[in-house]
């Protein structure tokens, strides 16, 4: 059943602070028009269509409903949602493609941080019994694993520093990021952690579209071919976990192919500096590989679109062919509960 | 905007005995096939999936694994002073339990260091028994686990997870103009620029074509019922009287209908077709109800689009 697999477009919003001006579908639109512009495809065109958000994010059930309006779901679409990160909706668009039910599939996702306190809701994800009902913010629990890292030899505030200057640095050449170029570090909002080593709070949305064999070959020049994709998970207990590890990470890079061959490149969904750290040493990424070229989270974490995001922005740079073979890394859950790799590669130069 | 999502869980027989347990001051943990003990305690194994029963009681006292300094304590976390976020490995057991250290500051904490569970003056069966840790700097050696059964009288068989959070919402550009000719009784759309159907209200986008809908178009004020049912229950917090009918009303101009309560007519004199206006009420920010025009009765082509 090997079907090749590529991503052939992606789009992004410009990530602000606050799009008060804008429902979610109001925010979606126009990426779900960027990425069909590129392609030259009609709604009508899309075999399959997947989405990821959040309803605690909007503050309202079956809020995916709404932005559906942006696709055109009449006639009648095939269409499913996953409330995560649409990393996740891009894993069952492309599983969706592969078992050949769809030559095309657009995927997008969404995330408004701005009307509640993203720190707070969060919370609600936790396990319901034994930890939701103290409120440990998501900054909290990072701290706690860059503690655990510290602790541990395998990194300080000055490398978490030095992670968070070289992320917002490279954000200065993307045109979405929320905080491009240097800022302060600041100070410490849950120690060890501090203000700069924490992912801005803010509102985005990112769509992507993938397409099969030929197919693929139409609508880009250069296809990111999706070579392998695996997503685990550890055990929801942050006390059963070895926090400076991550062997679910590890795990599927090895089931997507990812330590094969080398990779150039490397979009990590890393919010907090803290997690980078854990996340090169479980892929055993080293100095020659260029990481989260597009100043990754730090610069811009659309709550839900993130990881998503990632994706996009290593087939972006296959397609622009400054990029060979990356990996894609996307998370959800605290301190890197759950984790999705992607491996894409781009036809070689002729 | 207030979302509060008040759940009711019930537990099963190793979360009971253990938030069970936390009210009579009683650390329970779970051993494992492997002889591992699991605090706080799971009903399966996380790495072999068995079912797990074998508790085991454990000493109040404990070791920091790693810890956080939280400077300013938000709403709904154990403290309300500055402290430091733990993980606590209980003495006598492989893993550790998240909760709150009562410490004056961080340099008061480490990890390594030796803390104690203190209790809450006032327990109901919840992990928030356990007020916080403390620094506990005694040398004694700790006692380790010894088998318990976990039964307790009155044992705690569910908890209510409480989760209010708190919302400032934006509606919008196509909602935040609708409401904003609402505050002048007036009706406003927007037509689709693709296939020209009116959406009232407005969110922004046609559905069929997936684009922007950005001509304003305002629709009605009269209107006509495209279908109705009549309301027997009165639903809690209502002060309309029953039976009353809710319709939906397609506005003149309107590619849809919209919901309505029509009044100033008995309910079983509703008909599909019954022409009828907006009544609004002093400082209301949307109609009220609607009433009929006395007009003669729409004809059905004019409106079975809008079904
Ligand atoms: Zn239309």
């Amino acid at each position: 059943m090997s079907r090749e697999v590529a991503i052939v477009a992606f789009a992004q919003t410009d990530h602000t602070r606050r799009t008060d001006e804008l429902s979610e579908v109001e925010m979606v639109m126009p990426v779900l028009h960027e990425v069909l512009r590129q392609t030259g495809l009609k709604t009508s065109d899309i075999g399959f269509t997947c989405s990821g958000s959040s309803d605690y994010l909007a503050g309202r059930a079956f809020s995916f409903t709404m932005a559906l309006d942006g696709v055109g779901a009449w006639p009648p679409i095939s269409e499913s949602h996953v409330e995560m990160d649409g990393a996740w909706a891009l894993y069952e668009a492309w599983v969706k493609l592969l078992t050949g039910e769809a030559d095309t599939a657009l995927v997008y996702s969404y995330g408004k941080s701005s009307p509640g306190s993203v720190r707070d809701v969060l919370t609600r994800q936790l396990d319901p019994y034994y930890v939701a009902p103290l409120w440990p913010d998501s900054v909290a629990l990072a701290a706690l694993q860059a503690r655990a890292l510290i602790d541990a030899g395998d990194t300080d505030e000055p490398a978490l520093a030095r992670i968070a200057a070289r992320s917002r640095q490279d954000a200065a050449a993307n045109p979405h990021a929320q905080l491009p170029g240097a800022r302060p570090q600041g100070e410490h909002v849950v120690a060890p952690l501090r203000t700069g080593d924490c992912p801005p709070i803010g509102d985005g949305a990112a769509a992507v579209i993938l397409a099969a064999g030929d197919r693929a070959r139409e609508l880009c020049a250069r296809p990111a071919w999706i070579t392998g994709m695996d997503h685990r998970i550890e055990a929801h207990s942050l006390g059963v976990r070895d926090l400076t590890d991550s062997p679910s990470t590890r795990l599927a890079a090895e089931r997507a192919g990812a330590f094969e061959r080398p990779v150039d490149t490397a979009e990590l969904h890393a919010p907090f500096t803290s997690q980078e750290v854990v996340l090169r040493k479980a892929l055993g990424l080293g100095d020659d590989v260029r990481v989260n070229p597009s100043g990754g989270a730090l610069a811009a974490n659309p709550v839900m679109a993130a990881g998503l995001i990632r994706i996009g922005e290593a087939a972006a740079r296959i397609h622009r062919g400054t990029s060979d073979r990356a990996l894609a890394h996307a998370t959800s859950g605290p301190c890197l509960q759950q984790n999705l790799v992607a491996v894409l590669e781009g036809d070689s130069h002729e | 905007m207030v979302v509060e999502f008040p759940f009711t869980r019930s537990l099963g027989p190793v979360q009971s005995a253990f938030l069970t347990g936390l009210r009579e001051r009683t650390l329970l943990g779970v051993r494992t096939e492997a002889g591992r003990v699991l605090v706080p305690p799971v009903e399966y194994d996380p790495e072999t999936a068995a079912e797990l029963s074998e508790l085991v009681e454990l000493p109040t006292t404990g070791t920091v694994t790693t810890w956080a300094w939280n400077p300013e304590p938000r709403p709904g976390q154990p403290l309300a002073t500055p402290f430091a976020w733990v993980l606590v490995r209980p003495d006598g057991a492989d893993t550790a339990l998240l909760h709150a250290l009562d410490a004056p500051g961080p340099d008061a904490v480490r990890t390594g260091m030796r803390v104690r569970i203190r209790w809450a003056a006032e327990r109901g069966g919840a992990i928030t028994d356990i007020a916080c840790f403390e620094p506990y700097e005694a040398t004694d050696a700790p006692e380790a686990a010894a088998p318990h059964d976990g039964g307790f009288a009155d044992p705690v068989t569910g908890i209510v997870a409480h989760a209010r959070l708190d919302y400032t919402y934006s509606p919008g550009r196509a909602q935040t103009r609708y409401l904003q000719g609402l505050s002048e009784r007036r009706t406003v759309g927007e037509r689709c620029p693709s296939c020209a159907k009116v959406y009232v209200p407005p969110r922004g986008a046609c559905p069929t074509c997936g684009v922007a809908t950005t001509d304003r178009v305002e629709v009605g004020p009269r209107g006509t019922v495209t279908t109705y049912c009549i309301v027997n229950i009165k639903a809690k917090n209502l002060d309309i009287e029953v039976p009353y009918v809710y319709a939906h009303i397609a506005l003149d101009g309107a590619g849809l209908a919209l919901h309505g309560r029509i009044g100033g007519i008995p309910y079983d004199q509703v008909r599909m077709g019954l022409r009828v206006e907006p009544v609004w009420s002093e400082g209301g920010r949307y109609p009220d109800h609607y009433r009929p025009t006395g007009e003669p009765d729409a004809d059905y082509d004019t409106y079975k689009e809008l079904l």
